[in-house]
C-alpha cells in the first residue's frame, strides 16, 4: 500500500509488520511520534504487542533486554542523549547476543542542548557492537527495519537502524507499505536460542573469569575473551548475511539491491563523495550540477556502518582518483570517524585515491547545495591536499 | 493496626526440595545466603530470577558453573527493576500468566542506583516480587557507604568519624507508590521471611520484600554470630519485622511480641559489631531516644 507519511511513521509500520511482542521506550525529541504512532497501534488494538512505557531510555533497554532474554522479539527507539543513557545496556545486549532491534532517530548530544540532527549520538556508539545501519528515506527506513530483525535474529546481534532527525523523521515522503502476508513469508516468527524458562533453568550473563574453566562434567567452557572474540567474527560474518538478506528482500519485494553502498553516477566517476544517511540524496543534486560543469564525480550512500564493509569499500572507491567523505559527527581532537574508516579501509587497496574530510551540518545547521558544491567542487580540482585535520563547512564564526 | 496473622510454616513443614546447590561462593555467616536458601524455597521452582551485580552474583557462582536451580538473568546494577519487567512483559507477550518473577537485589543496588527503576516498575504496577537484602553497605565491593548504612557505621568510605547521614527508609518510600504488599524480614527469622514470600505470591501488582542480613565481614564480628546479632537488631526494636498489606501497617513475629514489652537496649547490639566503634555515648542515647519514641508511636498504633 503506498502512503504518504513521515520517517516515524514508516520506522513504526514495520515494526508493527515484524509483529514485535515487546515494545519499551521513553519520550525523546525527534524518535517521540514512532513511539507514540506504536502505543496507538497497541492500545487501538492494531497490534498484539506489549507496550511498556518506562521511566528512563536505561530502563527501555533493560526491558528489551530481559524480554529477548525471555524469548520475545522487542523493539526500542531513542535518539541523541537518551542513546547515550542507554550505553552500558547497549554494550549489555550485545555481549549477551540479544536480536534487538533499535530505531535511532540521529540528533546531536549536550551540551549545549540540541534537538536538531547529526550523527554523532550513533557514531559515539559505534564499538557497542551493535550493527549499524543508515537510511536515506522513507521506504528504506520500513524496509530496513524488516531488515534489521531478519539480521538481529540470524547474527545474533542486535541492530540500531539510523536515521536523520526532522530530515527524515518529521517530514512526509510516499513509500510502499509491504502486505503483511509478504513479510511473513520474509520474516519467520523468531526461534531464540535460548529463553530464560523454569524448565531449563540457566544463569545468564554471570561473572566469568580471565581464563577458560571446565564445566561440572569437566568440559572446557569459553572465558570472556573467547565470548568477545566471537561477537566480533560474527559481526564480521554479519557482512555476508547483510547482503543474503538483501537479496532474499529484492526477490520478494523488488527493493535492494545496494546492501553496503548505494550509488549513484558512479560508473565512470574519478572522485566520490560518501556519507551516510539522508545527506547522500542531498549530494545527487550536487553531483548532477558538478557533472554539468564536466566533473566526472558520483555519490555514494553508505548503508552499512558496523560491522565494516571494508572489502565492498575498497573495490568501490579503489582507483579513484579522490574520495569525499562528509560527516555530521567526529571523533573530537582528531577527524571524522567515517574518514578515518574509509582511509583504513583503503590502505590496503592497490591505487588508493586521494582523500577529503568535511564536517558539517553539527546540530542541524543547514547545509546549503552551495557549500556542497564548492567543497565538492574543490575536492575534484584540487585533490592533492590531504590534510589531517578535516575541513568545516558552514561554520559563520 | 490489625491483628491478622501470616501462616506460620515450622521447620517441620517447609518445603524439603533445595533450589541451592550446596557449596557456594558466600563467606561463612553469610546472611544473605541463609535467605537466599528459604526464599527460594518459597519462590519454588516457577519462578525466573533476575539479579543485579551484588554478593549474591558471586554466591550463584562463576560461568560456568551456578549454585543456583532457577534460571536466572544477571543485569546491570541499575535496572533490575526494569529487567523484571521485561521479563514479565515477555511472559505476557507468551501467554504465561503462572512463573513468579523474583527481582533479588543489595541495599545499594535498590536503595541508590536501584531505585528510579524500582520506582518506575512500581508505579506502573509490574506483577513482581522485589527482594533486597539489606547488609547495610556496599559488601560486594568491600563495604562502602550506602544510602541503607545506618548513621554513625564506619565503612571503607566513612573510615574514622562513621556515616553522618541516617539510614534510608526504603521500605516507606517504596510503600508510599501504594503498592499491595510491602514487608520486612530479617535472615535470623527465616521462617517468617518464607511466609511473607509464600503471602506476596498470591498477591497482584508489585510486593516488596526488604531482608535485613547481617555481613560478619562488614560489620566485623564473629561469622558465628550472624543469627543471634540479626535477632539482636530485632530485639533491640532497631529492625522491625512488619507487613504493610494494602497500605495496613502491621508488625509481624518476634516484633509484634515486642509490643508492651520490654526491649534490650540499642547499646547492645551497638557493642558487639566493630563497625559501631565510631559511636560515642551521646549519639548511642540520641539512638535510643529515636527508637523509643517509634516503638511508642507502635504502641499507640496498636491500641487505634
Amino acid at each position: 500500500m503506498h502512503i504518504i507519511e513521515s520517517g516515524n511513521v514508516a520506522a513504526a509500520s514495520g515494526v508493527k509488520l515484524a509483529k514485535v511482542q515487546v515494545v519499551a521506550a521513553y519520550p525523546i525529541t525527534p524518535q517521540t511520534p514512532l513511539t507514540e504512532k506504536l502505543s496507538e497501534f497497541v492500545d487501538g488494538g492494531e497490534m498484539d504487542a506489549q507496550y511498556i512505557p518506562v521511566e528512563s531510555e536505561h530502563s527501555a533497554m533493560a526491558v528489551c533486554i530481559a524480554a529477548s532474554s525471555t524469548g520475545s522479539r522487542t523493539f526500542t527507539a531513542t535518539s541523541a542523549n537518551g542513546l547515550l543513557y542507554m550505553n552500558e545496556q547497549l554494550h549489555w545486549a550485545a555481549g549477551a547476543r540479544l536480536p534487538i532491534v533499535m530505531c535511532v532517530v540521529n540528533r546531536g548530544i549536550g551540551a549545549p542542548w540540541t534537538v536538531w540532527n547529526d550523527h554523532q549520538d550513533a557514531i559515539s556508539q559505534r564499538d557497542t557492537g551493535w550493527i549499524q545501519i543508515y537510511c536515506c528515506d522513507h521506504q528504506q527506513i520500513i524496509d530496513t527495519v524488516l531488515h534489521a530483525f531478519y539480521l538481529a535474529e540470524t547474527v545474533n546481534v542486535p541492530v540500531m537502524v539510523c536515521y536523520d532527525g526532522y530530515i527524515l523523521s518529521h517530514t512526509y515522503m510516499p513509500f510502499d507499505i509491504p502486505e503483511q502476508k509478504d513479510v511473513d513469508r520474509f520474516l519467520p516468527p523468531f526461534t531464540p536460542a535460548y529463553a530464560l524458562c523454569p524448565e531449563k533453568p540457566a544463569n545468564l550473563n554471570t561473572v566469568t573469569l580471565p581464563d577458560i574453566r571446565p564445566d561440572i562434567r569437566g568440559d572446557m567452557a569459553p572465558g570472556y575473551m573467547e565470548i568477545r572474540h566471537n561477537l566480533h567474527m560474527d559481526m564480521r560474518a554479519a557482512i555476508d548475511v547483510v547482503a543474503d538478506i538483501d537479496q532474499k528482500f529484492k526477490d520478494i519485494f523488488g527493493r535492494g539491491g545496494h546492501p553496503f553502498i548505494e550509488p549513484y553516477r558512479c560508473e565512470d566517476a574519478d572522485f566520490v563523495a560518501i556519507c551516510l544517511g539522508s545527506l547522500s540524496y542531498h549530494l545527487r543534486d550536487v553531483v548532477d550540477i558538478l557533472r554539468e560543469e564536466g566533473i566526472p564525480v558520483g555519490v555514494m550512500g553508505l548503508r552499512l556502518y558496523r560491522p565494516f564493509p571494508n572489502q565492498a569499500v575498497r573495490d568501490a572507491l579503489s582507483g579513484r582518483k579522490g574520495v569525499v567523505v562528509f560527516e555530521k559527527a567526529l571523533s573530537y581532537g582528531n577527524q571524522g570517524a567515517l574518514y578515518a574508516d574509509i582511509k583504513s579501509a583503503l590502505y590496503t587497496a592497490d591505487n588508493r585515491p586521494t582523500i577529503h574530510n568535511y564536517i558539517l551540518g553539527l546540530g542541524g545547521r543547514e547545509i546549503k547545495t552551495h557549500h556542497l558544491e564548492k567543497a565538492l567542487r574543490a575536492s575534484c580540482t584540487k585533490p592533492d591536499t590531504i590534510g589531517d585535520t578535516p575541513e568545516w563547512i558552514g561554520l559563520k564564526m | 493496626m490489625t491483628t491478622q496473622s501470616t501462616a506460620q510454616t515450622t521447620i517441620l513443614n517447609l518445603p524439603e526440595d533445595e533450589l541451592v546447590h550446596p557449596g557456594n561462593r558466600a563467606c561463612s555467616g553469610c546472611g544473605l545466603s541463609i535467605i537466599y536458601r528459604i526464599g527460594l524455597k518459597a519462590l519454588g521452582r516457577d519462578t525466573i530470577l533476575v539479579v543485579p551485580p551484588s554478593c549474591l552474583t558471586v554466591l550463584q557462582g562463576l560461568y560456568p558453573i551456578a549454585a543456583t536451580q532457577l534460571p536466572c538473568l544477571n543485569v546491570t546494577f541499575a535496572s533490575t527493576a526494569a529487567a523484571a519487567t521485561g521479563v514479565l512483559g515477555a511472559l505476557r507477550a507468551q501467554k504465561n500468566e503462572t512463573t513468579t518473577v523474583a527481582a533479588w537485589a543489595g541495599d545499594g543496588g535498590t536503595s541508590d542506583i536501584g531505585l528510579q527503576a524500582l520506582s518506575g516498575a512500581c508505579e506502573r504496577g509490574e506483577n513482581f516480587i522485589f527482594i533486597c537484602y539489606d547488609n547495610e553497605a556496599y559488601m560486594n565491593t568491600g563495604v562502602q557507604r550506602s544510602g541503607t548504612t545506618p548513621q554513625g557505621v564506619i565503612t571503607t568510605t566513612t573510615p574514622f568519624s562513621g556515616k553522618a547521614q541516617k539510614k534510608k527508609d526504603v521500605p516507606s518510600i517504596i510503600a508510599a507508590h501504594g503498592i499491595p504488599y510491602v514487608a520486612t524480614a530479617s535472615a535470623s527469622y527465616p521462617l517468617d521471611l518464607f511466609d511473607k514470600i509464600v503471602k506476596a505470591k498470591t498477591i497482584q501488582g508489585p510486593k516488596y520484600l526488604h531482608a535485613h542480613t547481617p555481613c560478619p565481614a562488614g560489620w566485623g564480628f564473629d561469622p558465628r554470630y550472624s543469627v543471634k546479632l540479626g535477632k539482636l537488631a530485632v530485639e533491640t526494636g532497631l529492625f522491625d519485622l512488619y507487613e504493610i498489606e494494602n497500605q495496613t501497617f502491621r508488625l509481624t513475629g518476634a516484633s509484634k511480641k515486642l509490643i508492651g514489652k520490654k526491649r534490650k537496649p540499642v547499646r547492645e547490639y551497638f557493642k558487639t559489631q566493630s563497625r559501631f566503634k565510631a559511636l560515642n555515648d551521646e549519639q548511642i542515647e540520641s539512638v535510643q531516644k529515636e527508637i523509643d519514641a517509634k516503638w511508642e508511636e507502635y504502641a499507640r498504633m496498636e491500641q487505634c
